[in-house]
């Protein structure tokens, strides 16, 4: 593993700040939607739109291109707001979303905006998809190469297959039966991670339907697992180059997050699952996120 | 004449040959299976292209969503099982990521109808129609027999949109040939009283699937009392050939609509909808009236649920009554 360079740690820190007050300044505009688990997630976004992914913005079809599934819908504002900072359209446009006539639905609609690869929102549907992509490519990889036993069949995929998951979607059966099939099939060329920040509507993970041993779990269908801190860049990027090297399995990526992370009074509460900052409580949330919590002198 | 002599063949069959067939004209086509090969026909597939066959286990709900991110990458799949499980217990994932995603996956629902049989209420898909015409994007296909079962096949591989088939189990008659003319969204008049005879017809009869054939000897059967019927195959339920119906039931003034399927939400539904709106006409039901099926012998179960010969009868006297 090639440890981040101080300098891109720095600018990966700055750019999801961005996306975070981003995401604040969308989810008031739009005066509904979730606000905890993408603010948790903006790190893992991050990482992925700015560093780890093969992607052009300017070419969201690239038939090259890695495909990043989000399964749990709901947390799509992350998702826009890094698409906008990346380029893929015009940041003015976050503040579109849930309103009439947006590209940017309430939960994300393949056909309404490119680059989103797939329509979510029903919880544990998003694994499944995301196997069919990595089963179709690795079908065309194998039978263009004249001799497949020289090589591995993950070798010969040169995009990967990401899927990002709730912890909470691993309650839906169907969910299971792709980890099973994913499992099955060494299905190498595709990468799971889980967003494990231990909260759901209802409350705990661990309350409403206990989830541990998440790990275990995977490791028993066959999954190679490994478990991050989702707000380390450095440990974000070195477990996808782990997942680039495993040529036999599957890999899930259990990054450990805390829900609502940046703004200390969502932070951990799960009440702000599907709540969003009133404008007052917003200017405030803005305010600690452009001062870094008043480490910095950046508030106008 | 109706040849009754002919060999009868489970509807089933021609989806298995149209499967080859498919998969030899285009190299994108794959075949999933939720543990059922050999009973939804997908065996000759996947012994001639095993490479593009995937075995999914019985996980229905999974066969869908991995059947979407195929189509997603490129691939055209057909996923197999029982109606009752497919669509029957995975709308939700064909929903939100075949019908949604506009995905041109094939849903091949088979066992469908109480001619199933033996296996009881369980196995007989009598919702499934319903089910998936209410998607928008989806297209609904009910062949009459295995010719009509592998031209659907053959077709749906081809229009990329998301499609339903619909497969019975038992042995049926045939009652196309293989010149007989078949496009999806296109109704096919099988009975013509008015060219033969000359004569205009008193009664369109309008149906999907094995009960065709019934609907046919019904219409020979009136035809000896006098009473001429225009039967028409209406095998694609959705996108529905308005054009043929109208022009039909304007002739005629009446309408026996004819289905292996719950009258709620299934063929006769979609007619009554089209009449309401642009014709409004007299139509009885041949279905299943808010009942589930139960085991017995598929011919008595048709019987027993008034989807006979002589139910199809009474409901065409019945109609005549109510003409204006």
């Amino acid at each position: 593993m090639h440890p981040l360079h101080p300098d891109k740690i720095k600018e990966l820190e700055l750019k999801a700040n961005a996306i975070r007050q981003s995401i604040i300044e969308m989810l008031v505009a739009a005066g509904s939607g979730h606000t905890a688990g993408p603010l948790g997630m903006a790190d893992v976004f991050t990482a992925f739109y700015f560093y780890i992914l093969d992607h052009d913005p300017s070419n969201p079809n690239w038939a090259g291109r890695d495909r990043l599934i989000l399964s749990n819908g709901h947390i799509v504002p992350v998702r826009y707001a890094a698409m906008a900072h990346a380029g893929y359209f015009p940041v003015e446009e976050l503040l579109t979303l849930r309103k009439f006539g947006s590209r940017l639905q309430g939960h994300p609609e393949r056909l309404r905006l490119p680059g989103l690869e797939t329509t979510s929102g029903p919880l544990g549907s998003g694994l499944g998809q995301a196997c069919g992509i990595a089963y179709g490519a690795r079908m065309d990889a194998s039978a263009r190469s004249p001799r497949p036993e020289l090589g591995t069949k993950a070798a010969q995929v040169k995009w990967r297959t990401y899927c990002f998951l709730s912890d909470a979607e691993h309650q839906e059966g169907n969910h299971w039966e792709s980890v099973m099939f994913a499992g099955k099939n060494k299905l190498a060329n595709l990468t799971a991670l889980v967003d494990r920040n231990y909260i759901q509507i209802d409350g705990s993970t661990e309350e409403v339907m206990p989830l541990e041993s998440l790990a275990k779990k995977y490791e028993a269908f066959n999954w190679q697992v490994l478990e991050i801190n989702g707000h380390d860049f450095s440990e974000i990027v070195g477990a996808v180059e782990r997942t680039r090297e495993e040529v036999s399995r599957p890999t899930v990526i259990i990054a450990h997050t805390i829900p609502g992370k940046g703004v200390s009074e969502i932070e951990f509460n799960y009440t702000w699952h599907g709540m969003v900052p009133k404008p007052e409580e917003a200017k405030k949330f803005l305010s600690e996120l452009r001062t870094l919590r008043g480490k910095i002198n950046n508030d106008e | 004449m109706i040849d009754q002599s002919k060999k009868l063949v489970s509807i089933r069959d021609g989806y298995g040959e149209g499967l080859v067939l498919a998969g030899e004209q285009d190299e994108r086509v794959v075949v999933l299976s939720a543990d059922l090969v050999d009973s939804t026909r997908a065996t000759a597939f996947k012994e001639r292209f095993p490479e593009r066959f995937i075995e999914m286990g019985v996980a229905e709900q999974n066969m869908a969503t991995v059947a979407a991110g195929l189509a997603n990458y490129g691939k055209i799949p057909f996923i197999s099982s029982y109606a009752t499980f497919s669509p029957g217990r995975n709308w939700e994932q064909i929903r939100t990521t075949i019908a949604l995603n506009n995905l041109p996956v094939k849903i091949a629902g088979h066992h469908a109808g109480v001619s199933v049989g033996p296996d009881g209420a369980t196995h007989q898909a009598l919702e499934d129609i319903a089910m998936m015409r209410v998607l928008p994007n989806i297209v609904v296909v009910v062949p009459c027999d295995a010719i009509e079962a592998r031209k659907a096949t053959v077709a749906a591989a081809k229009n990329n949109q998301p499609t339903y088939l619909r497969f019975t189990r038992e042995k049926s008659a045939i009652i196309t040939n293989e010149a007989s003319p078949f496009e999806i969204g296109r109704a096919e008049i099988l009975r013509n009283p008015s060219a033969s005879s000359g004569q205009g017809a008193d009664c369109s009869i309008i149906g999907c699937g094995l009960l065709l054939y019934n609907a046919l000897l019904a219409a020979e059967e009136l035809a000896k009392e006098g009473i001429e019927c225009e039967v028409i195959n209406s095998h694609t339920v959705k996108p529905l050939d308005a054009k043929t119906i109208l022009t039909s039931v304007k002739k005629t003034g009446a309408v026996v609509s004819v289905e292996e399927h719950q009258i709620a939400g299934g063929l006769g539904s979609t007619i009554a909808e089209l009449l309401v709106a642009n014709l409004p006409t007299p139509q009885e039901f041949i279905g299943m009236h808010d009942h589930f099926g139960e085991s017995g012998k598929p011919e008595e179960l048709i019987e027993y649920f008034g989807m006979g010969v002589k139910g199809i009868i009474t409901a065409v006297k019945k109609v005549l009554k109510r003409k204006s």
